[in-house]
């Protein structure tokens, strides 16, 4: 009985991963909708380029683009690791 | 004037195809003029699935090359009144379609039926593209899985800036999502993503819930839009998914788990 239980309640499990994963997934691809078809490019290169100077991961960098109605803004947020660390 | 309606969803496999069929069927059966296209160039199967594949003459490409008429490549379904289907080409190359003449054809179309079912290829490349391009609405199929769901929120997003009526500033394209292949025993036992997760997650209006069913491959066995099949559960799912997409309120069916009898529960296994 105790495993049947705990059995079922691993299978709980699988839909409900599933659902926090789809959130992640979907919040990172609206994020990108509608950029240039360069952006994933941009983005690319420009972590190369601060990773020469510092040691960051995929995730330190984040890149906007907004655009208003005669322009576009590209913000470039860059988590540096404390200068302690580095 | 013609509602221009694709049926669309990225991932391949999710029911497209069935639902255009099941879809266009029901439209026919309410008394709409109907014609549903096959987008998929190269790998054509709505003959099939509208059981009129050996009447298919010309297809698409050709009428979009001159090669033949629209009425020539129009094929009137043999038991639904109301009903024509414009198959795809099953040998050309994928580049025979151009937006062009594409557009041509949906315009002369639009004059003579209530509604156009595109039956898109599945992707998110120039096929699927093109068979959005002009749409008014969209059905988004979409089955309770991962990568279907991710794939739906990436037609979304083509949906909204790759098409006419995004490009020109219209009224965006009508959304509706239709989430097929459906097993509510499974969803109970917490291993299929369950229908109030799919439309939170993808954020748009459920137009219709068609069950996982033995009738779906019944139908295409004998090349009858399951539609036809209304003792079934999912011919009835695809006749509620018409009634709302015309307008009408109807409550949702087949997304509880059938209580087991007492029989059956000692009898039968749980799947
Ligand atoms: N509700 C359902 N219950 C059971 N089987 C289904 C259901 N809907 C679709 N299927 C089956 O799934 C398979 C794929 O269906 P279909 O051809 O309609 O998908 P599609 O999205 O058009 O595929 P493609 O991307 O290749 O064009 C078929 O074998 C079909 O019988
Ligand atoms: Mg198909």
């Amino acid at each position: 009985m105790k495993l049947l239980e705990f059995l079922k309640r691993e299978r709980k499990k699988s839909a409900s991963v599933a659902k926090e994963r789809l959130q992640i997934i979907v919040a990172h691809q609206r994020g990108h909708r509608g950029q240039p078809d360069y952006m994933p490019m941009l983005e690319q290169e420009l972590l190369e380029v601060i990773r020469r100077y510092v040691s960051v991961d995929q995730e330190a960098v984040n890149i906007t683009l907004d655009s208003e109605d005669d322009c576009s803004i590209l913000e470039l947020n860059v988590t540096l690791p404390n200068s302690k660390d580095s | 004037m013609a509602k221009i309606i694709v049926v669309t969803s990225g991932k391949g496999g999710v029911g497209k195809t069935t639902s255009a069929a099941a879809i266009a069927t029901g439209l026919a059966l309410r008394g709409n003029k109907t014609i549903v296209i096959d987008f998929d160039v190269g790998l054509r199967n709505l003959d099939l699935i509208m059981g009129c594949e050996r009447r298919v003459v010309y297809d698409l490409v050709n009428v979009i090359q001159g090669e033949a008429t629209l009425n020539q490549a129009t094929i009137r379904d043999k038991r639904t009144e109301n009903l024509y289907i414009l198959p795809a080409s099953q040998t050309r190359d994928k580049d025979a379609l151009t937006p062009e003449g594409v557009e041509r054809i949906l315009s002369e179309l639009k004059e003579e039926f209530d509604f156009i079912i595109c039956d898109s290829p599945a992707g998110i490349e120039r096929g699927a593209q093109l068979a959005m391009y002009y749409a008014d609405e969209a059905i988004v199929v979409t089955n309770p899985e991962v990568s279907s769901v991710r794939d739906s929120d990436r037609i979304l997003g083509l949906l909204s800036s790759k098409t006419r009526r995004a490009e020109q500033g219209n009224d965006p394209v009508r959304e509706h999502l239709l989430i097929t292949r459906y097993n509510p025993e499974r969803v109970d036992h917490g291993d299929m993503l369950n229908l109030d997760d799919i439309t939170e997650i993808l954020s748009i209006k459920l137009i219709g819930l068609i069950p996982e069913s033995e009738a779906v491959l019944r139908a295409s066995n004998q090349g009858v839009p399951v539609t036809h099949d209304n003792s079934s559960d999912a011919g009835q799912a695809y006749a509620d998914t018409v009634s709302r997409l015309l307008g009408e309120e109807v409550t949702l069916r087949f997304h509880q788990a059938q209580k087991k009898g007492f029989l059956s529960r000692i009898f039968g296994g749980r799947r």
